[in-house]
């Protein structure tokens, strides 16, 4: 009995860890995609995040130095995206994704000139990264809990602020916003840059939290699986954050099931345990999401009429 | 009759230089090509990277490397090397025998080696290693360490290849320990499994929690990340190919070492001294192709009793007293 207790708490310690980048990511693509610009991009915001707070973590020892550095990097990529889809009117989903594929190239580029690593940055070691507070078997560095409280902030920030009003007209009819005075630009810009600071430190979680330094690729599509959150739950934050859950409880239990037999079952092969987060994904979207309720100028670049 | 005489001529010349050169080094141009999961792995490419190293300092000779990104990269890498001339290549890893194959077909007088494959063709050495012989004595390390009776096994890419690493592994861990039990994790099915060390974390930290003392990584890259969490939970690691015991002293019982070094080293020497033979090489203990490490790092886990144990299964494998079943014999691991 004692055993099954503490393999239940094991493995909802293990569902936040996992879960913990994909709530940073999720919340932080709704402040995009609330303003009207879809962030397919938000993977490679992360990756490069997640090279910069290990590179700088591992030069100056420090990991605050680190989640700074993982921050301006996504911010760059998030004004670049910014830059191309609000002050250009370009197409979203061809900016994210060459955002994705420069973040692929770079932190490998980068991270080879650097460390002469292979794309691999030196693996770090206490004060380079963010230790645990109260349990160290848990894993509970500070960006889980950041992770927690980001999602009440993004609850408060959209359904009760003056902003999170304008926010969401902004992504829904941008010409009412636009007629009541206020710039449509920078409002996105804001909901942009909003994004990029979550995006930043999902990063720095996977590197210097998470894991003890950059490897290549390491993101893993999870900034996919976060953006496949915000669809599931339908762009409000709770909702989305409960997808992110379930997202790491499926990828804990996976791990878990792993090699146990089940009574009656037996040994579940590897590859149907590894299947099961994108069979959810199937599964959901076909049978309980519906139609699914996007922000109606979502993917539209606004044109002032002059 | 004039053409007989000049080739006649030309055999007799031919043997001459064959004969001449033997005793004497030729000039070689060798490369390495190397798996997915770079040259920094710290184990597996790692390994090879520094048998190449030591051929380059000693000889004074340049080795051209090549680190693909992705597996559809491996054909295009060997055959640039062909015909720019390097040889010999050095294709490491087993994903790359495919390529290899076609390749080497193309270039018939050119040398190649694949390590941890078997290509059959004359003008390729295919050097593999009886894993299953390191994993089995790592096995008794960790049956003899673990104070739980659980031991993990953290696999890279679920291919048999790994699974005769485990499959020995078991094996030993049965032989100090017969009422041990061993959990078996894969860390995913695609080449991206081999450098994915988060999810190794996470694999690692579950066997963790389900009682697990010792974990043995036999997955790359992915491999850092396994250590990594076992030093986070205070547990004890134990490496593989390379010796990765300054890793995390302290926290690694050994390492099973795979002397994939020796392998390219030899391969590069043979060469250089006109002595490389194409066939199959299979490096087990005997051949001290495969072994355990101790080092200053562990000697402080690494009890009398164990080295006793452990050093004793050895001989009797060398010996053949203990036969030690290959997974990949019969894709099974009971015999």
């Amino acid at each position: 009995m004692e055993e099954t207790l503490t393999l239940v708490i094991a493995t909802l310690a293990a569902t936040l860890r996992v879960a913990t980048p994909l709530v940073l990511c999720a919340m932080g693509g709704l402040f995009s995609e609330k303003s009207g610009i879809i962030d397919v991009g938000l993977e490679g915001k992360m990756l490069m995040a997640a090279f910069f707070a290990a590179a700088t973590a591992s030069l100056t020892g420090s990991a605050w130095a680190g989640v700074g550095a993982a921050i301006l990097a996504a911010e760059v990529l998030a004004l670049l995206h910014g830059f191309a889809c609000i002050t250009h009117r370009g197409n979203q989903v061809v900016s994210g994704i060459a955002i994705n594929i420069l973040a692929m190239g770079l932190t490998v580029v980068l991270g080879a000139a650097w460390f002469g690593r292979g794309g691999q940055t030196p693996p770090l070691a206490g004060t380079e990264r963010l230790n645990p507070i109260f349990f160290p078997v848990a894993g509970d560095n500070i960006l889980v809990y950041v992770a927690l409280l980001s999602v009440p902030f993004a609850w408060w920030v959209i359904d009760r602020t003056r902003f999170g009003l304008r926010l969401r007209a902004v992504g829904e009819v941008p010409l009412a916003v636009d007629a009541a005075g206020i710039s449509v630009s920078w409002l996105r810009y804001r909901a942009v840059l909003l994004c990029g600071l979550f995006a930043g430190l999902a990063g720095a979680y996977l590197s210097i939290a998470q894991n003890a330094g950059f490897s290549r690729d390491m993101t893993a599509g999870q900034g996919f699986i976060a953006l496949a959150a915000i669809i599931f739950g339908r762009w409000r934050p709770v909702p989305a954050f409960g997808a992110c859950l379930a997202f790491g409880l499926l990828d804990a239990t996976a791990i878990r099931l792993q090699g146990v037999k089940l009574p009656g079952i037996g040994e579940v092969p590897v590859q149907l345990i590894q299947a099961l987060p994108y069979l959810l994904t199937l599964f959901l979207l076909a049978g309980f999401i519906g139609r699914t309720v996007a922000p109606k100028a979502a993917g539209v670049p606004y044109e002032k009429e002059h | 009759m004039k053409r007989w005489v000049g080739s006649l001529i030309s055999v007799l010349a031919a043997v001459g230089l064959g004969t001449l050169a033997q005793a004497q080094t030729v000039a070689i141009k060798p490369a390495v090509v190397f798996s997915t999961g770079g040259k920094f792995d710290k184990s597996f490419n790692e390994g090879v990277s520094q048998g190449a190293e030591r051929f380059k300092k000693e000889t004074n000779i340049a080795v051209a490397e090549f680190e693909p990104s992705n597996e559809t990269q491996f054909e295009q890498a060997l055959r640039r090397f062909a015909q720019r001339g390097q040889d010999p290549i050095i294709a490491v890893g087993f994903a790359q025998a495919v390529a290899l194959a076609k390749v080497a077909r193309e270039f018939p007088n050119i040398h190649f080696t694949v390590i941890d494959s078997v290509v059959d063709l004359p003008n390729v050495q295919s050097v593999v290693f009886k894993e299953q012989e390191g994993s089995f004595l790592v096995g008794v390390l960790a049956a003899m360490a673990s104070k739980t009776g659980k031991i993990g096994f953290v696999g890279g890419m679920d291919i048999p290849l790994v699974r005769r690493f485990q499959c020995g592994f078991e094996q030993g861990i049965k032989y100090a320990s017969p009422s041990a039990e061993l959990i078996t994790n894969m860390t995913g099915t695609t080449p991206a499994a081999w450098n994915d060390p988060g999810r190794g974390a996470e694999l690692a930290k579950g066997q963790f929690d389900r009682g697990v003392d010792v974990v043995y990584a036999a997955a790359g890259s992915t491999g850092l990340g396994i250590l990594q969490a076992t030093k986070d939970r205070g547990k004890l690691g134990i490496g593989v190919d390379s010796n990765q015991n300054h890793l995390h002293p302290g926290n690694m019982l050994t390492s099973m070492l795979k002397r994939v070094d020796l392998a390219a080293y030899n391969s590069f020497k043979a060469a250089r001294s006109n002595e490389w033979k194409g066939g199959v090489q299979v490096l087990g203990l005997k051949e001290g192709g495969v072994d355990w490490a101790l080092d200053k790092d562990n000697e402080k886990l690494i009890t009398p009793q164990m080295k006793a144990a452990v050093e004793a299964a050895k001989a009797a494998i060398i010996s053949g007293q203990i036969v030690v079943h290959d997974y990949m014999s019969n894709n099974s691991c009971k015999s």
